[in-house]
């Protein structure tokens, strides 16, 4: 009897022992407070501007497949012995994935970012303010960090500083310039109307117009329905919305006309005819092997394509309504942040200043980005060759500059707008399953969802 | 000759060898009964490794993903309680529930095609078993299990593109009319993805099945030829009643698989286009790791769970009763 009740005091124990440990006892999951974001309330003249002269080893959390960073971060050591670098590079699918959590429990010094709003909202990415006083970041073109601001009620474009660029992206139309003299277009087009009428030719000839990836859960036609968009309208009330401001829509005038126009190019036949199971990598296998006359895509691409088609692609910015219009292009920051437990946080600071401010790693971000680099207008620019791709999307750059045109992508308006919305409602009107109206409406709806959570 | 011939199946002739009823024999004797007792705690002691492991990667996970759900929870924070509210979530939206048809959708593909095609691949093997052509066979068949299911998703998707190797077959015999891009369209896609889950469940089906023919008494075969019967009505009157244990264990693993798919949609087709191949598994994910709704998916998770459990378990009775 004894022994039996021994017996099941020890089973009772043992099942109340790994009940506890499999339920972790009971307590709500998750270990820090969700803060607002807060204006920092130290002043600038606590910051360390240097990286010291202690050995250090910076971890880094980069994207694979860009050479960039490594480039940065190989020269920085040259220039600062004392630092070194620990990289992990990851897809940037997996980089989205895993961002929250490595920023809260493996924190990098330096990080590529997805994007920076619920990072900053969750508290585990460190606030730049102190930094861009003592660094001076605040005296650059404002519009360069303004997706990189989080404000106190939790959206993007204005606020505090949480995150910092190697270098700022451009979008714009890509084109073969041998298929482009066959359909007699020997200059880039100066109005939407002679893109048009360049597409229409291009499908006369029997040349695909444009092989632009929308298959999977990567819509790429979003990249010629925002043109369209900044085509028909401005581009701040487009911003807005990236950034949820209150009140913002997609589902505007000016909106439904660029929609009704993607919808026409559809119908003319003027994409490839298995757009919606091309992916990027497919997208640049078409173009590079001359089977498609334009895409829509960034200057990441202009060192590529000036390494394998030299000589033989063009960019041009897309056209405006009239001729000598204004013009916009989607423009980000490759976005880099630092961890709110980061070890070394005043020298990524100091890393992501050298970045922008010496001439040697400006040199490299241009050579090998093929983007602009951050940092003041009047910094020092390396020499590029106005005829290569990277000379064009550099001057292109200028001149969105000139116009105030830079807009974020439509696609980062929320972390599943892409996947969940965009995406699926894009790839609906390539097979006539949605109407321009309902597209808007749909993705509207989808938006105000996904904020409210 | 419908009575299935007697097999070695444990449960069928005698007492489940389970610890219990071992105990309950131990004590009716009275002979023994230390060792057989210290045999009982041995047996306890075998059995824990595998069980520490089921208990920490199986059941743990299982309790914190329901008990996950009952939170509002990004993953990093600190959660808010919502209780059953998730599950409201999951009910009322279209977009939640919209993929659960999706994978009753993939049922066909991944369970009745497999099985019928396994059924017909193993009685062809089965006849030419003595040739070396049936060694063969049975690898080619087999091969598609022993692939990842992620290579099998980069392979069908190369072979399914518009200029793959499926449309070029299909203009050399004269059908280029037909060519599209099957994983892109929105008619052909969720049955192109089906098909990449019917080649890779085939080679399991068809081993199973080969494997519970060859169990079959070789007389019955014998009797029923010299009764007059055909290879057809061998076939139904004594291969398949024989095989309904293989049978139910490929509709319950495949039946799994198509309710719980993941790989293979999430290489070839991430969902698209629009939503048209999205299944609970993808949603699942899509929530979690890019929407960071820990609670939200969790909760679609538990109910996806017990969505398997609810098709599954039927089956698991269904044949309990016939064998009764």
């Amino acid at each position: 009897m004894t022994h039996n009740l021994a017996r099941k005091r020890t089973a009772l124990v043992a099942l109340a022992a790994s009940g506890a440990f499999l339920v972790n006892a009971c307590s709500a999951p998750g270990t820090t407070t969700e803060s607002t974001p807060q204006a920092s309330t130290q002043t600038s003249s606590s910051v360390q501007m240097t990286c010291g002269t202690d050995n250090i080893t910076m971890k880094g959390y980069f994207e694979t497949g860009f050479p960039l960073p490594k480039a940065l971060t190989d020269e920085f050591t040259k220039q600062y012995p004392n630092v070194t670098w620990d990289i992990r590079e990851d897809q940037f699918a997996v980089i989205t994935q895993n961002a929250l959590r490595v920023l809260a429990d493996d924190p990098p010094d330096l990080m590529r970012l997805p994007s920076i709003q619920q990072a900053a909202k969750a508290g585990v990415l460190l606030n730049l303010d102190e930094y861009a006083t003592a660094y001076g970041w605040d005296k650059w073109p404002a519009s360069q960090l303004e997706q990189l601001r989080v404000n106190s009620a939790g959206a993007r474009g204005d606020g505090s500083l949480y995150a910092q660029g190697l270098n700022y992206s451009l979008t714009g139309i890509f084109y073969n310039k041998e298929l482009a003299a066959k359909i007699g277009m020997t200059e880039a087009p100066k109005t939407l109307a002679e893109l048009d009428d360049a597409l229409a030719k291009a499908k006369a000839a029997g040349i695909t117009g444009i092989a632009q990836f929308n298959g999977g859960a990567t819509g790429g036609l979003a990249f010629p329905l925002q043109n369209l968009m900044a085509a028909y309208g401005e581009t701040a009330p487009i911003n807005d919305w990236i950034f949820q401001k209150s009140g913002a829509t997609i589902n505007t005038d000016s909106n439904l006309k660029a929609v009704q126009h993607l919808q026409q190019w559809i119908k003319a036949g003027y994409f490839a005819d298995d757009v919606n199971s091309l992916d990027y990598a497919a997208m640049m296998s078409r173009f590079t092997s001359g089977k498609s006359l334009f895409i829509f895509d960034g200057d990441w691409e202009s060192g590529n394509f000036d390494k394998t088609m030299a000589g033989k692609v063009g960019f041009f910015l897309m056209p405006p309504l009239e001729a000598g219009g204004k013009q916009a292009a989607m423009s980000a920051p490759l976005t880099f942040g630092v961890s709110a437990k980061a070890a070394h946080p005043a020298c990524a600071a100091f890393f992501l200043n050298w970045v922008a401010t010496n001439e040697t790693a400006r040199k490299i971000t241009v050579e090998v980005g093929g983007s602009h680099p951050m940092g003041a207008q009047d910094a020092y620019m390396p020499e590029v060759d106005a005829n290569t791709v990277t000379g064009q999307t550099l001057a292109a750059g200028t001149k969105i500059g000139v116009d105030n045109g830079g807009m974020d992508f439509i696609a980062n308006a929320t972390s599943s707008i892409y996947p969940k919305s965009w995406t699926p409602n894009l790839q609906k009107l390539v097979a006539g399953e949605v109407e321009p109206d309902a597209l808007l409406k749909s993705v509207q709806t989808d938006y105000e969802s996904q904020i409210k959570g | 000759m419908n009575q299935p011939p007697a097999r070695s199946h444990p449960s069928a002739d005698r007492p489940s060898p389970h610890f219990g009823s071992r105990a309950v024999s131990a004590r009716r004797g009275g002979v023994h009964r230390t060792s057989l007792r210290r045999g009982r705690w041995l047996g306890y002691l075998f059995i824990l490794p595998a069980l520490a492991f089921y208990l920490l990667f199986v059941i743990r996970p299982i309790l914190l993903t329901f008990q996950y759900s009952m939170y509002d929870w990004n993953g990093v924070t600190k959660a808010t309680w919502v209780g059953f509210n998730n599950y409201l979530k999951v009910f009322a939206d279209p977009t939640l529930y919209g993929p659960v048809l999706n994978a009753f959708e993939l049922i066909i593909f991944f369970s009745f095609i497999p099985i019928v095609l396994g059924l017909v691949t193993a009685a062809t093997v089965r006849r030419i078993a003595e040739s070396r052509l049936a060694g063969l066979a049975r690898t080619i068949v087999f091969i598609p299990q022993v692939i990842p299911l992620v290579a099998a998703g980069i392979i069908w998707s190369w072979l399914l593109a518009s200029n793959g190797l499926v449309n070029q077959l299909l203009s050399a015999i004269g059908l280029g009319g037909i060519t599209k891009a099957w994983l892109g369209d929105f008619g052909t896609a969720l049955p192109a993805v089906g098909m990449i889950g019917a080649w890779v469940q085939l080679g399991l089906c068809t081993l199973l099945l080969l494997a519970g023919m060859s169990k079959i008494d070789a007389s019955l075969y014998e009797a029923a030829r010299l009764d007059g019967a055909g290879p057809l009505r061998e076939f139904f009157s004594i291969t398949l009643p024989s095989l309904r244990q293989e049978i139910v264990v490929c509709v319950t693993v495949t039946v799994i698989a198509a309710l719980s798919s993941f790989d293979i949609i999430y290489i070839s087709t991430q969902g698209g286009p629009g939503n048209a191949t999205l299944v609970p598994g993808l949603q699942i994910f899509y929530l979690a790791f890019s929407e960071n709704r820990v609670g939200l998916a969790s909760a679609l998770a538990v109910t996806l769970m017990v969505l398997v459990l609810a098709v599954v378990l039927p089956i698991q009775l269904l044949t309990k009763e016939e064998k009764a």
